[in-house]
């Protein structure tokens, strides 16, 4: 009945976690069974080992959060030596968020994971507002985007999300140029660019200044974006920003997603994606629904 | 995630109180310097969990001792008798509980693992030394509870309990100890560890960052060690100072 497909893929239902948000899905086995996911999209992976930004690096804002973590992770080698082997059993589809600071590096990393066997798909990160260097550079031109989407199409050939940044002008735009790039699929959106200050002591409260803006107080931006993007292109697209119930996951569903990525909401209540599933379930058994598919993309 | 009842509260001073939660049914094992990250209902503005340390543990109970600074404190500070928290714990991991002439050195709202892991020391048949500082005997909010379980003794700013100084002044401090355990101001913590350095005394010190998620998840609470960024949440917030020295120094 929750059954999806995004492109090879298929979801047992259309809820997975957002990257950055469940670590390695470990942190999250002793609340409950993570297999019962459609799929856990794990921490952004790097070509080399990252300490992230320093501390500071999140503030509390209005119904949400802002964070600037800076992709800290152990990097794609140890990944696959060390944590692949203890997260490959878990009866899902897990996928890997690629992230770099050049086209080398995102392709180093793409290369990598396509040999594990057990990771279906990956998410390419062009949109991460925390680093210096690539990042949210790749997802703000269209060309730069193609360019890196085309250059990992190459080493890649299992199912690519591309991961859009909603701080551009016009993500139909970009969306259009990564599907025409070989992208099998976009997610979005991710953080939007954004700043707090602490008026105590007279200083932003992130060591970055900015950081990335997450939580419910994105939803109806991400949602208007999921709309938009998913009526200009013909790959599927996940929505994700501030879903924090299975009502928030049906409105991306209906302007289009095919499946959706639950964030920040995991840090409030780390049980909630299971929730979703069975939110899911449940309306789906009120309105008569027998395929969620009927009602993707009916508005 | 548990919804526990609130059972007793205490107003301790103008910046303290204290909340007893009682678990519904039998509760896990809690190691001394654990925390709980609790939700903060009816707060418009507030989003996240706070992470509270977890002042004593008894049967199904748990005592949280809470400083208020902020939103989240204020609002839970309007919990009363009778209504339900929802709580996650038991986060993070805790003191080692080792050695025979422990010192526990807290201060401000740092004394609120101390008593718990006073109790800890006790069941093992150890007594500590107790050595609890505040800038005056008011902002220690926790006293005599602690008597029973250890030498105790006190530190002010203003002289208007124990002996007038830091902890660190104190003419007991410098003693015969084997093993420090510290919990309390950033400041407090680096003099104390820089001490247990020079001295070669085992030395753990439990910091506190501000957090998102309490699980090792989101990264955000990192504290800088020698091994690079480590989770306060999850890697701590407990820490052996021996890999502690670049924070140390900063």
């Amino acid at each position: 009945m929750l059954e999806v497909k995004l492109d090879k893929l298929t979801l047992k239902n259309p809820v997975m976690t957002a990257s950055g948000t469940f670590g390695y899905g470990e942190e999250f086995a002793d609340f409950f069974d993570v297999s019962r996911l459609g799929g856990i999209v794990v921490k952004g992976t790097t070509g080399e080992r990252r300490q992230g930004n320093a501390y500071p690096r999140m503030a509390e804002t209005p119904s949400g959060m802002l964070n600037a973590v800076g992709l800290q992770n152990v990097g794609v080698e140890t990944f696959c030596k060390e944590v692949y082997p203890r997260i490959k059993e878990i009866d899902t589809n897990i996928i890997v968020n690629v992230s770099g600071s050049s086209i080398e590096e995102y392709c180093k990393v793409a290369e990598m994971v396509n040999e594990l066997e057990r990771i279906p798909a990956i998410e390419l990160n062009i949109s991460c507002p925390n680093v210096k260097k690539g990042g949210m550079g790749f997802g703000t031109d269209p060309n730069m985007a193609a360019q890196v989407v085309e250059a990992v199409r190459k080493v890649y050939d299992k199912t690519m999300i591309v991961k859009l940044t909603p701080n551009v002008t016009s993500v139909v735009e970009i969306a259009k140029s990564v599907e025409g790039a070989g992208a099998d699929s976009v997610s979005l959106i991710n953080t939007m660019l954004g700043m707090a200050v602490d008026v105590e002591k007279q200083k932003p409260y992130l060591s970055t200044i900015t950081g990335g803006l997450s939580g419910p107080c994105v939803k109806p931006v991400a949602v208007r974006m999921v709309w938009q993007v998913a009526h200009a292109v013909k790959i599927p697209v996940v929505g994700l920003g501030g879903i924090a119930s299975a009502a928030d996951a049906l409105e991306f569903l209906m302007v289009g997603a095919r499946a959706v990525e639950v964030g920040t909401a995991n840090f409030i209540d780390p049980t909630v994606t299971v929730k979703i599933v069975e939110g899911l379930q449940d309306y789906c058994e009120r309105h008569g629904i027998k395929d969620i598919n009927d009602i993707i993309g009916i508005i | 995630m548990t919804n526990f009842k609130v059972v007793d509260r205490q107003q301790l001073g103008k910046q303290y109180f204290t909340l007893t939660l009682e678990h519904p049914s039998k509760m896990e094992k809690i190691e001394a310097g654990q925390f709980v990250e609790v939700e903060v209902a009816g707060a418009k503005d507030v989003f996240l969990r706070r992470p509270i340390s977890i002042h004593d543990v008894e049967d199904n109970r748990i005592k949280l001792l809470v400083q208020v600074v902020g939103k989240g404190t204020r609002k839970l500070a309007e919990l009363k008798t009778g209504n339900t928290v929802n709580v996650i714990y038991p986060l993070g991991h805790g003191f080692s509980i080792t050695g025979q002439r422990p010192l526990l050195v807290g201060g401000g709202a740092g004394i609120a693992p101390l008593l718990h892991l006073a109790k800890s020391y006790n069941a093992k048949g150890v007594r500590p030394t107790i050595l609890l500082g505040g800038r005056t005997a008011e902002l220690i909010a926790v006293k005599e509870e602690f008597r029973e379980y250890g030498e105790l003794l006190f530190a002010t700013e203003d002289g208007s309990l124990g002996e007038k100084g830091l902890v660190t002044q104190h003419s007991r401090f410098a003693g015969d100890y084997d093993h420090i355990c510290c919990c309390g101001p950033t400041p407090m913590m680096k003099a104390v560890a820089r001490y247990a350095r020079e001295k070669g005394t085992s030395c753990e010190v439990s910091l506190e960052n501000m957090m998102a998620c309490g699980v090792g998840a989101c990264l955000c609470c990192v504290c800088d060690t020698d091994e690079g960024h480590k989770c306060v949440c999850k890697e701590g917030p407990v820490f052996d100072i021996r890999k502690m020295t670049k924070w140390m120094k900063n």
